[in-house]
């Protein structure tokens, strides 16, 4: 251990001569503000001046952003239009499904844009606490489900027997093995949040398959990309719309449809996924603040073609949020119009 | 720090005795199972009592959230206090142009380390500026400066209590194991929970991460201070806090100086993780690029980080750094330290108001970005065409070789049967009160519930240590024989230390599929430089008398590696185990990313799904569990973690082969 010069005070005196610059500067010397600043608050906050003179003023918005691109779309599209026609300050915050919710009783998130269910949730944070509501379908069909690449499909046509008979699968499970699979087939699941009742249906239907968790979203598309690169079999939990989808030739292989409590006893399942339509959900604090952004979010709602058109400029075109949402705009006006308060 | 080395206590031999003894464990252990298998066996089942219990103490948080003092009155402040902080910093450093940050930050290496450092430094942020990442990096030091910060406010006055009291110690040191076992991602919802959605939750959850090495090292430190000298100083009617003031802490400056260096690697580790809850920044770009498969954007930020952690770690390793000389040399001009001091300062000034009169609180400047993503994205999209058959068989033959195999046997034996092996193993290897805690630390997971799924993490750890010890001891001696290899492998090891895991997940998905083998990879890339370093450091702290010897009696290559180097290296081995167990444990959750399922994705579930809350929380702490486990298993009998141990586990900065140095 060696001794050494004390070198602390000159340390603090630098330091202390940049703290004083830096707060001078922040004083008077520079008063704009600035535009690259990092958010305060966290996400892609950015303000926007064009206030529309005729309407109340907007105030700033709290989107939830989930990950997945699709979502990504929507909080594009209603953030562009929210900030340049309404005036107001949108602020995106990057969550899980999860966590947005928990973000509505204390206004940390006020609205989130494309809800895939989530019944507990909805029971809590709507019905039971009442702190949340429904703000009506943003027109987004989801369809949940198992898929394989369409070569597969091509090769083996029976295997679209399934909506009839579940157990023409156990003829391919041999396929579908990998090594995390053992003996059985392996049903690929994905991002730990998303709903998922394959074990039910593998109980239900007689399967012989095992669920193996991808572990998240990125992990089941380039295990698909791999696989579709190598034509090997592979059969996935997926779902649509999705960005991805349109990059990668899936189909998807129905099993007996849906009808309602066919899913009720969660181990023994003998149905596909139920058709998902897509709401939106607000806080009920942002709902009774009289903003225009809520009116216009209540009235938000959109196909799937247009989800996916700016999905994929986003993603494989490159384009930045709001270079693609601006796109989107300019061509489809009578659309988004019909959204305005 | 000779007088840190010198509490390095001997570790155990591992006598002929005790290998015959593990040979026999091993056969008993073996034939019981071919026996018993399939009985006592502790299948999952994800709606246990424990599970259920776990989620209604999460509702009750929930719903006392706004009504109970302890959150209105304690936690509600702290957040609050937090957030200020946080917009404090922001506003200051938003306030500087690049460049008045650029000549801030050169002239901090100027006056501090050397004019070399200076330039690299001004270099690599103007680097992360080039890549288009210079906002994404302020937003990352912003959550850097306050979690360390932090961190060091209280960890410094803990980590000083620690080094003076050995009951404090020994009461803080199962906690601090602890908070760095525990996987971040375990207490990432409850955090949300209790501190919202905002700054606050990012600067705790890297908090209670960085701050252990922060409080760990300060009291190594103190403890370093040879006991002559206190004693000396006591003798001559110095009071206890003119002790600790005048003597201790001077002393002790040096480490402390690295405590702050390590807490800042630490917490820039885990940055991609704290952007989960929405903090901004670097981690953020990392998560967005993943999420879009976009390989060459999650790189380039990577890179930005490695850069950053680069910077800071050349900045704050002045202050553990030996005392500097008077007169610098740079080239042929000599110039008195005192003068470049004030050169320096000038430098800052002028950055500072000249940035800030031609470009106030601008961004770097947009037109002059350089992207590097297209031809990343194609060189490694080259390598998954191209590798995709061999590496698939490659994970076939490990997956059914070794991993089945092994995880059979720990999951079909009665459970009783594994505790007692384990048990047995530390028994032999250790000592009777090793065996206790791993006894205990196992029946807790059975108590948990999550006994099956534990039994497959502890499979994928066993198999990730096996790789990274072979690896890291045919690298590390290599590395220790041949100057060209070491200095070859030193900045491979710090990017693969620095470079967030999650940046290469990507093209091993791609050829390895969501597997358990993509995430054995990964904990194996993790943890094979800390294994290099310390196994290169004990080989190359071999006596030369020794070697010289062998080589006088006509000892060939592989003799000398075999029967002299490694044996003579034998506690530096140990110790590189034991890092290795602790580093790969650190990456099990993200292994539940990429397909590894078990306790990984449990813990993952749990901070996506409501219902699986609890679950999550079980898993969490079965993880660590096994962390106290394997560490009772692979650490020497009944003392104390040794100076390495500490030192090493924070293996995660740039500068851990000086920390493994320093501390040999």
């Amino acid at each position: 251990m060696s001794l050494h010069r004390r070198t602390l005070s000159p340390a603090a005196a630098l330091m202390g001569t940049f703290a004083i610059i830096l707060s001078a500067c922040g004083g008077g010397a520079t008063p704009t503000p600035s535009s690259s600043a990092p958010a305060a608050s966290g996400g892609a906050a950015s303000a926007s001046a064009v206030a529309a003179a005729s309407l109340a003023p907007c105030g700033t918005v709290n989107i939830a952003v989930n990950p997945w691109v699709g979502y990504e779309a929507d909080a594009a599209v209603v953030g562009y239009l929210l900030q340049n026609k309404l005036g107001c300050t949108v602020v995106k915050k990057n969550l899980d499904e999860q966590t947005s919710w928990q973000g509505f009783p204390t206004g940390e998130v006020d609205a989130i844009l494309e809800n895939w269910g989530h019944e507990d949730l909805a029971a809590k944070y709507i019905t039971a606490d009442k702190v949340a509501q429904d703000a009506g379908l943003d027109g987004n069909e989801g369809v949940i489900g198992w898929y394989v690449p369409k070569f597969f499909v091509d090769a083996n046509p029976d295997i679209l027997t399934a909506k009839t008979d579940p157990t023409i699968l156990n003829k391919y499970a041999a396929q579908f093995k990998t090594s995390e699979s053992g003996d059985k087939g392996q049903i690929l699941d994905g991002d730990p949040s998303f709903v998922t009742n394959d074990q039910g249906m593998i109980n239900g239907f007689g399967l012989n398959y095992k669920v193996v968790y991808s572990g998240s979203e990125a992990a089941s598309n380039k295990a698909i990309q791999a696989a579709v690169d190598a034509q090997r079999p592979i059969l996935v939990y997926y779902y649509t719309p999705n960005w991805f989808s349109s990059k990668v030739d899936l189909v998807h292989i129905e099993f007996p449809a849906w009808t309602p409590g066919c899913d009720k006893v969660a181990t023994n399942i003998k149905c596909d996924y139920p058709p998902y339509h897509l709401n939106k959900v607000v806080s009920t604090k942002f709902a009774t603040s009289g903003s225009p952004a809520f009116t216009f979010i209540s009235k938000f709602k959109w196909t799937n073609d247009d989800q996916n058109a700016v999905a994929a400029d986003i993603t494989s075109n490159g384009m930045s949020d709001d270079d693609a949402a601006k796109k989107w705009v300019d061509a489809n006006p009578s659309v988004w119009q019909a959204w305005m308060p | 720090m000779t007088d840190i080395a010198a509490t390095v206590q001997p570790r155990f031999a591992l006598s002929l005795g005790r290998g015959a003894q593990l040979l026999i464990l091993g056969l008993i252990f073996f034939l019981a199972f071919v026996v018993l298998q399939g009985t006592s066996t502790l299948p999952h089942n994800d709606d246990s009592q424990v599970f259920l219990t776990l989620n209604g103490v999460r509702d009750w948080v929930d719903a006392n959230r706004t009504t109970n003092p302890v959150f209105v009155y304690l936690l509600g402040p702290i957040r609050s206090a937090i957030d200020g902080l946080d917009g404090i910093v922001t506003s200051v450093l938003s306030q500087a142009s690049w460049v008045g940050l650029l000549a801030v930050a050169g002239s901090l290496g100027l006056a501090f380390v050397s004019w070399r450092t200076a330039l690299l430094v001004v270099g690599s942020l103007l680097a992360i500026g080039l890549l288009g990442l210079w906002t994404e990096t302020l937003q990352t030091l912003v959550l850097i400066s306050n979690s360390v910060a932090l961190s060091l406010l209280i960890g410094i006055p803990l980590g000083i209590l620690a080094g003076r009291n050995d009951r404090f110690l020994a009461f803080i040191t199962p906690i601090l194991d602890f908070m760095q076992i525990m996987p971040t991602f375990a207490y990432l919802a409850p955090l949300t929970l209790i501190f919202l959605i905002g700054p606050a939750s990012a600067v705790i959850a890297t908090l209670i991460y960085a701050m252990p090495p922060a409080i760990r090292i300060t009291s190594l430190g103190i403890r370093g201070v040879p006991v002559q000298t206190v004693e000396a100083a006591e003798s001559l009617g110095a009071t206890d806090s003119q002790v600790l003031r005048k003597v201790q802490l001077p002393i002790a400056r040096r480490t402390i100086g690295l405590a702050v260096n390590q807490t800042i690697m630490m917490a820039l580790s885990i940055i991609v993780i704290a952007a989960l809850i929405n903090a901004p920044g670097l981690g953020e770009s990392i998560i967005v690029a993943i999420e879009k498969l976009k390989f060459g954007d999650a790189v380039t930020a990577g890179i930005a980080i490695v850069l950053l952690a680069m910077v800071l770690d050349r900045i704050t390793a002045s202050a553990s750094g030996a005392g500097l000389p008077a007169v610098i040399a740079i080239g042929p001009l000599r110039v008195p330290r005192r003068t470049l001091r004030i050169i320096a300062l000038a430098i800052a000034v002028v950055g500072l108001v000249g940035g800030a009169l031609v470009s106030a609180g601008s961004g770097f400047p947009s037109g002059w970005h350089v992207s590097i993503s297209k031809p990343l994205d194609d060189a490694v999209r080259w390598v998954e065409l191209t590798f995709a058959g061999l590496t698939d068989a490659l994970k076939n033959v490990v997956s059914a070789g070794l991993l089945d195999p092994i995880q059979t046997l720990l999951t079909t034996s009665p459970w009783w049967i594994v505790v007692a092996a384990g048990a047995g193993i530390a028994a032999i290897v250790n000592s009777t009160r090793a065996a206790i805690v791993v006894a205990v630390a196992m029946v807790l997971i059975v108590a948990l519930q999550v006994w099956e799924h534990a039994m497959q993490t502890l499979t994928m750890v066993i198999v990730s240590v096996v790789l990274t010890m072979a690896i890291g001891i045919v690298l590390g001696v290599w590395a220790a024989r041949s100057r060209v290899v070491s200095a070859v492998l030193r900045p491979i090891n710090d990017a693969a230390q620095t470079l967030p895991s999650f940046v290469y997940l990507l093209p091993a998905l791609a050829l390895f599929g969501p597997t358990r083998f993509t995430a054995i990879l990964a904990a194996v890339i993790y943890s094979v430089p800390a294994v290099v370093r310390l196994v290169e450091d004990g080989v190359r702290g071999v006596s030369p008398t020794v070697i010289e010897a062998a080589t006088a009696a006509g000892a060939s290559r592989l003799q000398m590696i075999l029967k002299v180097q490694l044996p003579m290296a034998r506690r530096s081995l140990l110790v590189a185990t034991n890092q290795g167990v602790v580093l790969v444990l650190a990456m099990v959750v993200l292994g539940g990313l990429v397909g590894a399922q078990a306790l990984g994705f449990d813990v993952v579930s749990g901070f996506s799904q409501r219902n699986f809350f609890g679950r999550g929380v079980a898993a969490a702490i079965g993880i660590v569990l096994l962390g106290v486990m394997l560490d009772r298993i692979t650490q020497g009998a009944g003392q104390r973690r040794n100076v390495r141990g500490v030192v090493g586990r924070l293996g995660v900065g740039l500068n851990s082969n000086r920390v493994s140095r320093e501390a040999g």
